[in-house]
Formats: structure tokens, sequence, C-alpha cells
């Protein structure tokens, strides 16, 4: 039922998180949170330059059903929010793990992603809670 | 949908019986205030606007005509002798200005309705100028901040909030300028004692909490909770939003909580939503006192009762509006206690408590799947129609969509999102059990044509005004005002 990207990594709180290079990552929601979530009707994506601590919030989303709070996993600076958002935040439901990306951050560190889940983890951790 | 009543505008129509006559011209006021052309009002005979109205009302949805099981708002019967009482000559004819010494009768009400909170919650004192229970919840919160501050304690910028609390938890202590760090629920539906011991510390302002939570379960760990959260320096916030649960019973003052707002349009009966204004009592304990809003009601050293101001309390956090709350809907909550007396406010948890988890069982048995089997329901319970979803392919939504054609208020969806595809049902002590099993033999009947028809259930309603709304584009194109033609001023 959940489609998961093989190539990203998962938080605790449904984000995915991408590497694109040494300092810079995207991060989205992934599809079991867009599906949770349903139909999307607003993001607001932290300002390009807004500095946050591994953890802060960067983004929030709105559905019908519920806002949620987006955080990062790394510390870092905000670098570009998507900017077909404002217009079309369906297209967070449509395409969770592609144009329906919210942010990128610029670390502060070089990029670590070890400390979070890959596929396998997530989904387990979705089949345990449900 | 129906005619906007401007739809029924014809020029020169006029209902002049119900316009008052004006005795004196105003021919005083600046010209440059002055409008240049008339407002569009629309123009329509006396019976027009009668039976516009009595339309409107009648395709409404209310407590008064259907049974309202709206998980976490208590949406019980208002009884009319409220109202009745509320509304004697005495009480509408005063104005919130006038001398004390006139108004004793209405001070007296809103004084005995204080103790009478006070006693039921086991707070030291209680006050009812919040206008609303959010304004309740940010005046308490607005207190805890004060208290902090006066401590020289500013470094409790944190306040924890668990997943199964109220929306507005989050929301009043981010207003009133505290970080939220939210704390897990296990899976009996507690509060995860490991994540909370994990969370405290010097940055910690309090903990707010619902207790029933929103899961419809009684936090059990509730004195251990408090001890963790004493020790490390916080204050304890009790949303009232479940009181109807435990009135009676169990006081939020003994389970050690600081402050606490009241919803009395949920508890204590005052019409609801668009029936009429909200209104909260907010109490505290010693620690809290000295910063209580005002005005309240206390008696002085001559006898009489006066309003006490913020001259009598230096270290208020001032007022929450120009006059003292919903004198109105206060009177109401005021009747109604009194009506209750001691016992009958017990009866109300006890009803009410009854109610919810006869409901619950009975819906079990009928094969619907609670979302904590194994707890005992507090004055709502949760189902989850996960599996119907899985199996045929139908949401929550579509069963509560379902149910307004039967002519049952759909219960709250999606609410709590812990739980996927829920209900949340709140049935309240004023119901039958011949409305509770009515309300099971629907929800059987629903699942059946999930079986066999299922377009039937995922096109409902089919049988009110408005059929499916488009929530998704409301949402997406907010659009909250209605625009005639040509402008407000017709040129």
């Amino acid at each position: 039922m959940n489609k998961l990207s093989k190539d990203l990594r998962y938080t605790e709180s449904h984000e995915w998180v991408r590497r694109d290079s040494e300092q810079e990552i995207t991060i989205g929601i992934t599809d079991h949170a867009q599906e949770a979530l349903g139909d999307l009707v607003y993001a607001e994506i932290y300002p390009v330059g807004k500095r946050l601590d591994a953890g802060d919030v960067c983004a929030v989303v709105e559905s019908v059903k519920a806002a949620s709070d987006i955080y990062t996993p790394l510390a870092g600076t905000v670098a570009a929010g998507n900017p077909v958002l404002a217009k079309s935040p369906e297209i967070i439901n449509r395409d969770p793990y592609g144009e329906g990306w919210l942010l990128k951050v610029k670390t502060a560190h070089p990029v670590d992603l070890s400390g979070l889940l890959d596929a396998a983890g997530y989904e387990r951790m979705l089949a345990e809670a449900h | 949908m129906s005619t906007l009543i401007f739809g029924h505008s014809r020029p020169g129509r006029r209902a002049p019986g119900l316009a008052p006559e004006c005795e004196e011209a105003i021919d005083d006021l600046p010209n440059d205030l002055l409008r240049k052309h008339p407002p569009a009002l629309p123009e329509v005979s006396e019976l027009e606007v009668v039976r516009h109205y009595t339309r409107l009302s009648q395709q409404n949805f209310s407590i008064d005509t259907h049974f309202y099981p709206l998980g976490s708002c208590t949406m019980k019967y208002n009884p009319r002798a409220a109202n009745h009482l509320a509304m004697l000559e005495g009480f509408l004819g005063a104005h919130p200005l006038a001398p004390e010494r006139g108004r004793q009768g209405f001070l007296a009400c809103v004084f005995e309705l204080q103790e009478m909170l006070q006693a039921v919650t086991g707070m030291s004192r209680v006050v009812l100028n919040p206008m609303a229970g959010a304004q309740g919840e940010f005046a308490g919160m607005a207190m805890i901040r004060r208290y902090h501050e006066m401590r020289k304690d500013a470094g409790r910028n944190e306040v924890l909030v668990p997943d199964a609390a109220h929306g507005t938890n989050p929301a009043s202590a981010v207003m009133s300028g505290f970080r939220v760090r939210e704390i897990p629920t296990d899976r009996e539906g507690d509060v995860n004692m490991e994540a909370l011991r994990a969370a405290v510390g010097p940055q910690t302002a309090g903990i707010m909490l619902t207790n029933p939570s929103t899961l419809g379960v009684f936090e059990r760990r509730i004195l251990d909770i408090a001890k963790i959260v004493h020790e490390a320096g916080g204050l304890l916030y009790y949303d009232g939003a479940n009181l109807n649960a435990i009135l009676g019973r169990v006081r939020p003052g003994d389970m050690q909580f600081d402050v606490l707002h009241l919803n009395l349009h949920k508890t204590f009966s005052t019409p609801h939503g668009g029936g009429g204004p909200g209104a909260a009592a907010l109490g505290v304990g010693p620690r809290l006192e000295p910063f209580l809003p005002v005005p309240f009601v206390a008696r002085s050293e001559a006898g009489g009762l006066v309003w006490v101001e913020e001259g009598d309390r230096p270290e208020t956090i001032g007022r929450l509006s120009a006059f003292m709350g919903n004198g109105g809907v206060l009177l109401r909550a005021y009747v109604y206690a009194r009506l209750l007396g001691r016992q009958g406010m017990r009866r109300v948890s006890e009803y009410a408590t009854l109610n919810a988890n006869y409901l619950a069982r009975e819906l079990e048995a009928a094969g619907f799947e609670l979302a904590y089997p194994r707890r005992r329901a507090s004055h709502e319970c949760i189902v989850t129609l996960k599996r119907e979803a899985r199996e045929w392919g139908v949401s929550a939504m579509d069963f509560a969509k379902r149910l307004l054609d039967y002519g049952v208020h759909a219960p709250t969806t999606y609410f709590p999102l812990l739980v996927p595809e829920c209900l949340l049902i709140e049935p309240t002590e004023t119901e039958s059990p011949e409305t509770l099993d009515a309300f099971v033999l629907t929800m059987t009947k629903i699942r059946e044509e999930v079986q066999n028809d299922p377009e039937r259930v995922r096109n409902a309603p089919w049988t009110t005004p408005v059929r499916r709304l488009d929530d998704v584009r409301a949402a997406r194109e907010l659009d909250l005002a209605w625009h005639p033609q040509g402008g407000l001023d017709k040129a």
C-alpha cells in the first residue's frame, strides 16, 4: 500500500531525507505521512537563510484534518523551499518523494544520515505501530 | 442549496412592522463620516424574512432535534429552565457598568457559581472572566509564565503536551510564548513515563493534560506525572474539556493540578457554538492565586458582594475583556449547577460514563473494533474503522456522512490523530438507552450497506440540504465573505 523509496533515509516523525551533496539535503514527507494527513491544503516552508538546529521545525504542512510540523534531522540553514507548494500543495499527495519535496537544507557539517532509518527500518516501524 | 436572503430581495419591498421608530433625528454626525450610498441591505417582506430564517433553522442539525454524539464536545441537552431563568427581565435589563449595590442579585449568582466550581474542582479559587475556553487556556498559561518570571526563573520556556491532548493545548502554549515538546502515549493510552522523565528539566515550565484524555481513557498515573513535573519545577495545567466524565468524583485539585479551565458550554450545559457564546471558568491552586485575571466577585468586609479589580490585585495578569465574561452564559451555568446540586453532579458523570461504556460494548458486540478494547471508556469511546477501510474501501468519513441520512449527527472523525479511521463517540448523560440502541443498529446497517452497496455510503449524504462539501477546495481557496454585486455600497 505504501510506496517506499529505497534510496532515501527516514525519520520516526515521517520525514524522508536525501543527500544531495557533501553539505546539502532535501527533506519531504513520506507516502505514509501524506496518506495519514489526507489532502494537503497548505505548506509553509521556513525562509531561506533561517538557521536550524537538528530537530528544529523547518516547515509546517496542513491538511483538511490536521496541521503538522516538519523537522530537520540535521543542523544547517534553509537553502530553498519548493516553489510549487504555494500554489499546488496537492503535489505532496501526488508525488511525495519527487515533485512534492518540501525544502533543501545546507547542512552545518558534512551530511551524515547514519542515525536515520533505512527503508526496511522505517517499514518495520510502521508495521509495529499498526 | 437554499437562496440567500439577498436572493429574495426586490426593490422597494419592506417589513415596516419590524423596524423600531426613531424618536430623535441623528443629525450631528460629521459629514465626512456619513456613507455616500445606502447599504446593500436585502429588501424583503416580513413574511419572507420569517420563512427564510425558519427554513434555515429547520435545516440545522441540533441537540434539540437529533442525537449528537460529537466526541470531545459534550453536546448534552441544555435545560430550558436555565434558559428561562437567565432571561428574567432583571438580568436582561442590567448594564455591566451599573453600580454594585444595584446588582447584588447577579453578583450573588456569579459568586455562588465561583464557590460551587471551587468545591467541585478542588481548586482554591475560581474566576469566570474568560470569554471562551481558549481564552481560559491562554490566561492559564499566562499565569504559569508570570509565576516563573516572578521567581526569576525565566529560563523555563518549554511546555510538555502529550500527543493525546486537545489541539488547543499546544496552540495556547505557543500563543503564550512557550516552545512545545510532545510526549508520546503508550499502547494502552497512558502517557509514556520514560519519555516524560527524559523530557523534564530546568527548561520545563509545565505540562498541559486532559484527564480523561482525548483517547477516552483515564490517565492512571496522574499522581506520578504530577510528582515528576513538580519535582522538575514545572506546573500542571488541567484542560477541563473532559470533566464530564469525572464530575463530582475526581477533583483536578486532588490530582495536584495547579491551574485549570472548564468549558461551561460542555460540562455545565450552556448553549454550544452557534447557539451562544462560549464561556470558561479558570481555577487555580494557591501558588497562582495572585496572578488571576480580574474582575471576579468577592464578599467585602461590610458583607456586600463587590467586583475585585486591578487596583485590588497588583500581581494580576490583567483583564481578558472590557467587562466580566459572558454574563448571560454564566447565569445559565449557575442555574444548571443549582438544578443538579452535589448529588446531581455525581449522577452526571455516572450516566455519562455508563452511556459511553454501554455504547462501546454494544458496538464491539456488533463487530466494530474499539481503539482501546482493554480499557474502560470514560465519557466517550473510540471506534476504529481501519478494517472496513481496508476490506471495502470506505472511510470513517463515509460512515460519518451516511449517519446524517439516518438523522444522527456524525461523531468526531479523524480525531484523535493517533487512531486511524476513527470515530470519537460521546453520547453524554442525557441520552436514553433506546437512542443508544438505535445508534448501534444504524451503524450495523451502514456496515451492511458497505458490503452490499458501497457507493450508497461513499456518496452519502443523500437527504441533507447540502450534499458532500468540497472541504479541500474550501481550504485551498479560502473565501469567508459574501460580497454583493457592485460592492458593499450600492452605487
